[in-house]
């Protein structure tokens, strides 16, 4: 079945534990003894509703503050698609997990209370999705039964939105507004009866109707090997095959292919996947490849159409998010994993933070914990990259300190 | 030849994972129940590397309480792989003082197998513990990385987690750290069903509905077993049940079912107003008891 991954994003009290909460309880996937177990919580703690957020807080400290620390993950079906949500903090401190959440989704729900309107969190909300190119992009004006349901309040969120939306250059996303009561369950399954003036779909109609196309990235195929596979065999003797995962478009059974950084060239003889061999395999797929000629593939080494070779380079622009609590500063030395090649770098200069008011730029020469800045990375050896908005797999990296062994970042190639 | 590749994104994701763990660890190990959840682990991991043999041996750390069918179930699929299995026993660390048996109505082994898992890591030196753990199962499993890093004993920080962006992998870690691998983290109990049937993977006879000595305690249906405690006013019977998750017998609760194939399973589960987990005892203990567990080591 279809697989549909969202991330949901609001600051904290903008409902959006309780409108998860309502998708599930709305699509008949919250079991009754989890139910049960909401409704013995919610009354202990003095509430006279199911306090949703008891299903998705899943740490000891998150239920004890009644916030989201960390990103969980939160499942749901229809008889149409299946879900994954990343439910991710709406805190200013945990950005990165923000962002964790938001690079494994396809589109995410921003929540805006109706009351209040677009507010600074929105800003880095919707820069966040911006950054990682998220297509498609729904906003869910919540609690519209405390502004009495009020059309004009709607479409002047609307108006606001439209006016950030302006600052942003991702021509391609689409936005959709939906006027919600996730309290009261109003246009999230079902369609309210007190918003009659809104004609558009709920946000389960709207989910239900996307299709794996809204989503397909046209992007030139790149291959990244990352294990060779040598049974050494009686029956597979002479048997070498790369394994890895196709981004991009599909790869076929004859394309002439280029072998990176070695630009040795070849043809795919075959395409296997588990006992069977296949013409063609498409994006995502983990397949196995054997090539026509003898030569030497490694893991980290990546294979391209001839024709789509992406370009060599030493020297990184990026944009990157810093998620490690010791300061990114020039001078220091991490491995630069691209894909499935790590590479020696060194940061050699921090050009500016980015306000995520977008375009107000700042001169820094740090970037601490959460912050987004323009960041030029000089590396050991080449690699072969595109830009991220080209194409988002062999556009971006992760930043690994080679002390402490932790992501301490993830950068979007310019 | 077909022609295009039909993919399944869930299945292509945890093969993926798989190839991340052979490329970037040196010992790994596939932690092994016999569930099913374990089972389908092992489809996915020939699937990654075929056609050579999965490059790692699995483990099964056996409290000593199991139910027999899975036992049999276990050895015959070894057997026909051709795998390599390490088996590390719960009663050998009891025997030994480093664990102490529980005692009295709810007395259960499940929690000493974190003991004995702990010191077969530090005994073989695995530096990644796969495992068939999903978030759908429990919230605080909801919140754990696909790569999860413990410390040298065992423990997971769960406020301070490595990040994990897109389908980057990072699994560098300290000498004496562990990493636990939740290919599977992303699939559901029916998505698991689905795959089973899909891929006509055989799997123990006790998910299937048969007649078994109970009784019923708190709700749940127990199996009357001599490793079971019951008092003596608990009254036993015969039922046609079956398991839904397969654990420690002390702790694992059956369901009354008829669903004697997959086929009826997948429509049972469908329909099920009780979560998988609804039948674990263990975690009934306390409302953060999976957390608790984790946070000491277990997987």
């Amino acid at each position: 079945m279809e697989v549909l991954k969202i991330a949901t994003a609001g600051s904290v009290d903008d409902g959006k534990s309780t409108l998860i909460g309502r998708l599930l309880y709305d699509t008949k996937s919250l079991t009754s003894d989890k139910l049960e177990a909401i409704d013995r919580v919610s009354k202990k703690n003095g509430l006279d509703y199911l306090d949703f957020s008891l299903a998705t807080d899943g740490l000891v400290a998150e239920r004890e503050q009644g916030i989201t620390i960390d990103v969980a993950h939160i499942y749901f079906s229809t008889s149409k698609k299946s879900y994954i949500i990343a439910d991710t903090p709406g805190h200013i401190e945990y950005t990165r997990n923000m962002v964790t959440g938001a690079s494994t989704s396809q589109a995410s729900i921003i929540l805006i209370d109706a009351r209040k309107g677009v507010i600074e969190q929105t800003y880095r909300h919707f820069f966040i999705n911006n950054l990682l190119r998220v297509k498609e992009v729904i906003v869910a004006i919540n609690k519209m039964d405390l502004v009495n349901y009020s059309e004009d309040v709607f479409t002047n969120i609307i108006k606001e939105f439209d006016e950030l939306r302006s600052k942003s250059d991702f021509r391609d996303q689409k936005i959709t507004f939906i006027p919600v009561s996730a309290l009261w369950g109003e246009n999230i399954a079902e369609k309210s009866t007190a918003m009659s003036w809104y004609q558009g779909q709920t946000i389960l109609e709207h989910l239900e109707d996307l299709k794996a196309e809204d989503f397909a990235e046209e992007s030139q195929a790149r291959f990244s090997v990352q294990t060779v596979i040598r049974p050494k065999t009686e029956e597979f003797h002479d048997y070498r095959g790369y394994a890895g995962k196709i981004n991009g478009n599909s790869l076929r059974v004859g394309d002439d292919v280029t072998v990176l950084p070695s630009l040795t060239t070849s043809k795919i003889k075959d395409i296997h996947f588990f006992e069977e061999t296949f013409d063609e395999a498409p994006a995502g797929s983990s397949v196995t490849i054997s090539l026509a000629d003898d030569i030497n593939v490694a893991r980290g080494d990546m294979l391209v159409k001839t024709k789509e070779v992406p370009k060599e380079t030493k020297v990184v622009d990026a944009m990157v998010c810093w998620m490690d609590n010791r300061p990114l500063v020039p001078g220091k030395k991490y491995v630069l994993q691209h894909n499935t090649n790590g590479v020696l770098a060194k940061i050699d200069k921090i050009e500016s933070h980015i306000d995520s008011n977008f375009g107000a730029e700042e001169n820094v020469t740090s970037l601490s914990l959460n912050d987004i800045g323009s960041v030029k990375i000089k590396l050991s050896k080449s690699i072969y990259a595109d830009s991220y908005n080209e194409n988002r797999t062999n556009g971006r990296f992760i930043l690994v300190d080679t002390q402490t062994n932790t992501t301490a970042g993830v950068g979007f190639i310019k | 030849m077909s022609s295009i590749l039909n993919q399944n994104t869930l299945e292509s994701e945890a093969i993926y994972t798989f190839r991340e763990v052979v490329a970037q660890f040196e010992n790994p190990v596939l932690l092994f129940s016999g569930g099913k959840d374990s089972i389908t682990l092992v489809r996915l991991a020939q699937k990654a590397f075929y056609p050579a043999r999965i490059p790692f041996p699995l483990m099964h750390i056996d409290t000593g309480h199991n139910f027999p069918e899975t036992i049999e179930f276990r050895d015959r699929l070894v057997e026909e792989l051709g795998l390599n299995l390490i088996v590390r026993k719960v009663q050998d660390d009891i025997d030994s003082g480093v664990s102490i048996e529980e005692k009295g109505r709810y007395s259960s082994r499940n929690s000493l197998q974190t003991n004995t898992l702990l010191s077969a890591i530090e005994e073989y030196k695995f530096d990644a513990c796969i495992g068939g753990a999903r978030r759908d199962e429990e919230k605080a499993r909801a919140k754990e990385r696909i790569f999860s890093v413990r410390n040298d004993f065992g423990e997971w920080d769960e406020k301070n987690q490595r990040p994990e962006v897109f389908d980057m992998l990072n699994g560098r870690i300290d000498i004496g750290q562990n990493v636990r691998v939740f290919p599977i983290s992303n699939w559901t109990e029916l998505d698991v069903w689905s795959y089973i049937d899909a891929e006509k993977i055989e799997i123990p006879s006790i998910y299937f509905a048969h007649e078994r000595e109970i009784f019923e305690r708190d709700g749940l249906i127990w199996t009357a077993s001599e490793h079971v405690y019951k008092d003596d006013h608990e009254l036993t019977e015969m039922k046609t049940v079956r398991f839904r998750t397969v654990g420690d017998i002390t702790c694992t609760a059956a369901v009354e079912s008829g669903a004697d194939t997959v086929e009826k399973i997948i429509k049972e589960v469908r329909e099920s107003a009780i979560s998988e987990r609804g039948a674990r005892i263990d975690d009934k203990r306390s409302e953060a008891a999976m957390e608790t567990r984790k946070q000491q080591g277990y997987f």
